[in-house]
């Protein structure tokens, strides 16, 4: 498997290679990775990302999955226009 | 961790890996920093990442272009590879008064002593510049073209590895519990994984600066504020400086990666550690942004937070000894435009605890606020 052809984040094009030297740097939280390599920090905010990191973190440092926090997931959550926002027209929809 | 220092810093943020940094250089050893979580977790990693030279005041222009400097050429001076992805393509402050553009007029004026190389627009010049902008209502500007963005998370990952590169320790998830001293002198500080026992301590904890200075019994004039700001989808370029306006209070600009940042000051948010986001800010920074910049409609928002700005009684930094207690010293109350100055506030805080003249020609003690020599900043969001 080439490190270097794996990508692990889809929306900001990082690699498994880049994060493992991340992690290899001392950054061991999924937070931290995201904010040296852009991991997450794209429209999916992680949802596929942060788990293949977080099993990465895992495998490299030994600590166990469930002591392993995931990055924070902010609102807006799915992705709005401004103009949806302006207009009202999510919360008309959703009514 | 060691149980000895030298120096201690409290705070992973670019202030205190700024100082960090620069105390080691001058050559001070053991030098050990604190952080409760990972490093740029406080303000630095949640801001605008803006980096401006246009103020009003002599020493901010001072303070701001000595920082932009070390930006410029910050792997070469720290000796590190990163990229700390500084883009110069300008601040364009926007004027909606004529009271408004006296005032640039005035800062430029400044400006032009330290060589800061800003002009006045009209707003067909600015629209030179920013095709989209919206000039309804808009009297003139200032622009800068050489200020700009640096990446926050970068620039303090720089300082903290060529600090460590020079001999400081620095300790990520380490909680500072308490501050010991004895006779108003510094002893130590308890952390959740032990006892560092030290005669100087510098406070650099951003918006928790003032609970920390209580641990050692002092009482700071500044309090923390919720300042909320949010991120779209990346997109072609059509946005070059950073857009800026004090009265219609907004800041916008499109990162290097293609994506906008943008936020406004609250109105009336109660001082507070609040950081959760809210839906009243969404909804009127989308109304705001959209109205600057039409074309903005129809990009996606993917993501919203909130920081703490700490703000002082003139909203201008201290940075300082502090005089009741012997080896404690605070650099705090940024009020939002910390990041900017941090390769400056760095030098001054390491030149006030090596007790060498200070490098540049500033007062930011907080003894000011007793001598009443309030700084009177004009341009602050
Ligand atoms: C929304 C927003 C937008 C902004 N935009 C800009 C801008 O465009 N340009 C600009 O120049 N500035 C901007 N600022 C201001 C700037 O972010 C701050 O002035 C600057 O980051 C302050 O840095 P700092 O290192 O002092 O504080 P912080 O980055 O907050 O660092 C303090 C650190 O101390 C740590 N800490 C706290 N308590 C303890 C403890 N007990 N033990 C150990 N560690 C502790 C925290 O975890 C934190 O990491 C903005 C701020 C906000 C909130």
């Amino acid at each position: 498997m080439d490190e270097n052809k794996v990508i692990i984040c889809r929306c900001e094009d990082v690699t498994l290679k880049e994060i493992r030297n991340a992690i290899r740097e001392g950054f061991t939280t999924v937070e931290e990775i995201k904010r040296v390599t852009r991991s997450g920090m794209g429209p999916c905010q992680g949802k596929t990302c942060g788990l293949l990191i977080a099993k990465e973190i895992s495998q490299m440092t030994g600590k166990p999955m469930e002591e392993l926090e995931l990055q924070n997931i902010r609102p807006p959550y799915g992705g709005i226009t401004f103009e949806e926002v302006t207009k009202g027209t999510i919360t008309e929809n959703n009514k | 961790m060691k149980n000895r220092a030298n120096v201690v810093i409290i705070g992973g943020g670019v202030v205190g890996c700024s100082i960090a940094y620069n105390l080691a250089k001058k050559g001070v050893k053991d030098v050990v920093l604190l952080e409760k979580s990972y490093l740029s977790s406080g303000a630095t990693g949640r801001c605008g990442a803006g980096v401006r030279q246009q103020w009003g005041t002599k020493q901010n222009c001072l303070l701001a272009s000595e920082s932009m400097n070390i930006f410029e050429h910050f792997a070469d001076i720290l000796q590190i590879k990163r990229d700390i992805e500084l883009k110069q393509k300008g601040y364009l402050l926007l004027a909606y008064s004529d009271k408004e553009l006296e005032q640039f007029k005035k800062n430029i004026e400044v400006q032009h002593s330290l060589n800061i190389p800003s002009v006045l627009l009209t707003p067909k010049e600015a629209k030179e510049i920013v095709p989209d902008l919206n000039i309804e209502k808009l009297v003139g500007a200032a622009y800068c073209a050489k200020d700009g963005h640096a990446n926050p998370f970068q620039v303090t990952l720089g300082y903290a590895e060529a600090a460590q590169r020079l001999g400081v320790e620095i300790n990520k998830f380490t909680e500072v519990k308490d501050i010991k001293t004895k006779n108003d002198a510094v002893l130590g500080v308890q952390t959740n994984k032990g006892f560092i026992e030290c005669t100087k301590v510098v406070i650099a904890a951003g918006g928790w600066t003032q609970n920390i200075a209580k641990m050692a019994g002092v009482d700071l004039p500044i309090y923390s504020e919720r300042h909320e700001i949010l991120v779209t989808e990346s997109v072609k370029n059509i946005l070059d400086p950073m857009l800026m306006s004090f009265s219609y209070n907004i800041y916008c600009q499109q990162e290097p990666n293609g994506s906008f940042i943008m936020g406004y000051g609250p109105e009336n948010e109660p001082p507070s550690y609040n950081m959760e986001s809210s839906w009243e800010f969404l909804e009127t920074m989308s109304k705001k942004a959209t109205w600057l910049l039409p074309p903005l409609k129809n990009i996606r928002i993917i993501r919203q937070w909130a920081g703490l700005y700490n703000v002082s009684p003139d909203r201008q930094p201290i940075v300082s000894q502090i005089n009741q207690v012997e080896g404690l010293y605070v650099a705090c109350g940024f009020s939002g435009h910390g990041f900017m100055l941090a390769p400056a506030v760095g030098i001054l805080m390491a030149d006030i605890v090596t007790g060498d003249n200070l490098t540049f020609d500033v007062i930011l003690d907080l003894e000011r606020f007793n001598r009443g020599e309030i700084i009177e900043e004009p341009s602050v969001v």
